[in-house]
């Protein structure tokens, strides 16, 4: 493969073991410049120890590592121009704010006016133009970690690394630096690659994300495509909430079929592109809760369209969340079955009421069993 | 109120035992000290207020001499202990494994079991003109008549840094464990050779641990009589053992007072003045390690 420069990272085939554990197996990916780059993945799926290979702490055991086209195999951690944000920020305590700061540039040595002028251009624009003399512990949990993105952005990385920087912050915090991410990326214009577990945040904030399982990637895609093209079964389960069946398939061709789940509920679903199903397979079945119609009253009699399926049930129990609301309902199979309802305050769905539920086969996507998964 | 009471009564009694040490075993002792130190003795059995036993200290040269020469071998055998120590202690919280830090701290624990008079006679052992060195090394060829490792100042600080080491690993140890590990390579990452790590990040942050291990080790050298006794010989010119010679050899009990009051006040300034050029608090250093 010729080095290409509008790629700022490119990893083909990495590959790390400790010991027996095959930590990371064969990743290849590249990340356009300027882009924001997730990597998701359950806990203990391989991300940080693919992390720390990129910023040099670990050595590959197979494979090869480009920054800006250049291999940084060999390349010592503080010899690589790319930065990274520590899960605990890795904020140095004995150094107040700017010292913290400086740090890199007095590393790289530049002069004192130049330092100080980097410094307080880059409180500015994280917008925390006055606490430059303030002491670490003497800052909020958003400032540490806006404050440990500057550390490496005044530094001016080619990528910026994050690994879940997120993870130790408050649920409302965490919903606030999402947004708050997303914009840093946009005004420093630097690659970032982003690591998480949690898939709200890579959803909101990246580019493109990778979904990572027991260390190989299992796609890679803008959020849309991951949400609602799936290539496997992993990814559909992981991404996004969906309500899962596994079956059998019954009858089918290339574009889709009936399949059987193991509790006897028939369900339409199409093909999933990727893959081809044949008669007798045993395959995964997802359908996403907002995409399975509640009909209640008169409407539970009215005749659903030929290639839906619908299934009859008695509501379980109401999962209230305002906008996001959910109904579980227990069908005639006696499996739950979640499925979106909005909820107005009066006249909703109570528990024990029978309903249908209904959903399109283009909504069912089946993946076949290759392997356990 | 009575519960307030009997909370008092608690307290009180808790902290009876330590008030007690405090005041029988330490503030009692120094202030019989002082107060003796200050006696002038003009005839037998006749005594005058004075400072007296401090202007003989003064005028005699020997005795600040070996003052000087206790508090800067004490800083010496400090700096070694510190320098040999420092290492040691980042390798067994920082790069052994979890089993082997056990088994290391273990070993740099095991000469404490040993009585400190044990462990120089074991020096001694191995030092003397008839020891195993000098007769491995005649033996060997290296050299061609015995040698007398003994009774050299090098002998001294090498039997005092060994005695003391383990006051500087421990706290040492235990403040580098405290140290997130993605600190240090935080400090990599942003651009910082080992050097420049060690500098900015790992010696800042150790700073607590390394000046309270400095404060006891440096109080303990100065303070020893055995080693230095032993190894050094005669002619080892420690100040403990002036001190010890005004007590027991001259019967001379005020003075002696006032060179073990001396010695206190030498050692403090010492430890105050390196509390303030390292920028460190008592409070602080103790606190955290
Ligand atoms: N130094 C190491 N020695 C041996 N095994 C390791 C080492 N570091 C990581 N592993 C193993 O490699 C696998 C991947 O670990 P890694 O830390 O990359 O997971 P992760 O995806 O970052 O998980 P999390 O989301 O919990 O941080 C794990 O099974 C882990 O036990
Ligand atoms: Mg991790």
């Amino acid at each position: 493969m010729t080095p290409n420069p509008t790629f700022d990272l490119e990893c083909n085939n990495i590959a790390k073991s400790f010991g027996k554990v095959r930590a990371v197996n064969d990743v290849s990916f590249t990340i356009p410049s300027g882009s924001f780059f997730s990597i998701l993945g359950p806990s203990g799926c391989g991300k940080t120890t693919l992390m720390r290979m990129i910023a040099g702490f670990e050595e590959p055991t197979g494979g090869d590592i480009k920054i800006k086209g250049k291999s940084v195999l060999g390349t010592p951690p503080n010899k690589r121009n790319v930065k990274m944000v520590f899960q605990h920020l890795a904020l140095f305590p004995m150094m107040n704010v700017y010292e913290n700061i400086a740090y890199g540039l007095r590393c790289s040595g530049h002069d004192k006016d130049e330092i100080k002028r980097k410094v307080h251009d880059v409180l500015e624009r994280i917008a925390l133009p006055d606490v430059a003399d303030r002491e670490i512990h003497q800052l909020s949990g958003g400032q540490k970690q806006r404050i440990a993105i500057a550390r490496c952005m005044v530094l001016d990385p080619d990528v910026l690394l994050l690994d879940e920087p997120l993870g130790a912050l408050d649920l409302k915090l965490r919903e606030a630096m999402k947004i708050e991410l997303k914009l840093l990326q946009h005004q420093f214009n630097t690659t970032f690659i982003y690591i998480t577990h949690d898939q709200s945040e890579a959803l909101v904030m990246s580019d493109h994300v990778a979904v990572m399982n027991k260390g190989d990637f299992e796609q890679i895609g803008t959020p849309q495509e991951l949400y609602h093209r799936p290539n496997t079964a992993f990814v559909a389960g992981f991404v996004g909430d969906s309500n899962r069946w596994t079956g059998r398939v019954k009858s089918g061709d290339a574009t889709g079929g009936m399949a059987e789940t193991d509790q006897g509920l028939p369900i339409k679903f199409t093909a999933n592109g990727q893959s081809q199903i044949s008669e007798g397979e045993t395959v995964d079945i997802f359908v996403r809760p907002e995409f399975i119609r509640t009909l209640r009253g008169a409407d539970r009699q009215s005749p659903v369209e030929p290639h839906e399926t619908s299934i009859d049930g008695v509501v379980d129990s109401l999962l209230f969340n305002g906008a996001n609301s959910r109904v579980l309902v227990r069908g005639s199979t006696g499996q739950l079955i979640e499925a979106d309802v909005t909820l107005t305050g009066s006249g909703d769905l109570t528990p024990g009421e029978d309903v249908r539920l209904a959903w399109s086969s283009e909504q069912a996507t089946c993946f076949a069993r290759h392997e356990a998964s | 109120m009575q519960q307030k009471d009997i909370k008092r009564l608690t307290m009180l009694l808790l902290f009876a035992p330590f008030a007690l040490w405090i005041l029988l075993l330490i503030l009692l002792p120094h202030i019989g000290m002082v107060i003796l130190s200050l006696r002038e003795k003009v005839a037998p059995r006749v005594y005058e207020f004075g400072f007296g036993n401090y202007i003989d200290f003064a005028m005699e040269p020997i005795y600040w001499n070996t003052l000087l020469r206790t508090g800067s071998m004490a800083l010496l055998v400090t700096a070694l202990a510190l320098l040999i120590g420092f290492p040691i202690a980042y390798y067994i919280a920082k790069v052994a494994g979890f089993r082997t830090r056990g088994a290391l701290f273990l070993l740099c624990l095991i000469p404490l079991w040993v009585s400190d008079l044990i462990r120089a006679f074991g020096w001694i052992l191995l030092l003397r003109e008839t020891g195993v060195i000098s007769t491995f090394l005649q033996w060997s060829g290296a050299i061609d008549g015995p040698i007398e490792f003994l009774y050299n100042d090098a002998t001294v600080v090498v039997g005092l840094v060994y005695t003391v080491i383990l006051f500087m690993i421990v706290p040492l140890v235990s403040t580098l464990d405290g140290m997130d590990n993605s600190m240090i390579e935080a400090g990599y990452n942003l651009g910082g050779n080992g050097f420049t790590v060690l500098r900015r990040i790992i010696v800042p942050y150790a700073m607590p641990g390394i000046v309270s291990g400095c404060i006891v080790v440096f109080m303990l050298t100065a303070g020893s009589y055995l080693t230095p006794i032993l190894l050094g010989g005669k002619n080892s010119s420690w100040f403990t053992e002036q001190i010890y010679d005004q007590f027991i050899t001259r019967f001379n009990w005020e003075s002696g007072a006032a060179f073990g009051f001396l010695l206190l006040a030498f050692t403090s300034l010492v430890i105050w003045l390196g509390l303030k050029l390292s920028g460190q608090t008592l409070a602080n250093t103790v606190a955290k390690s």
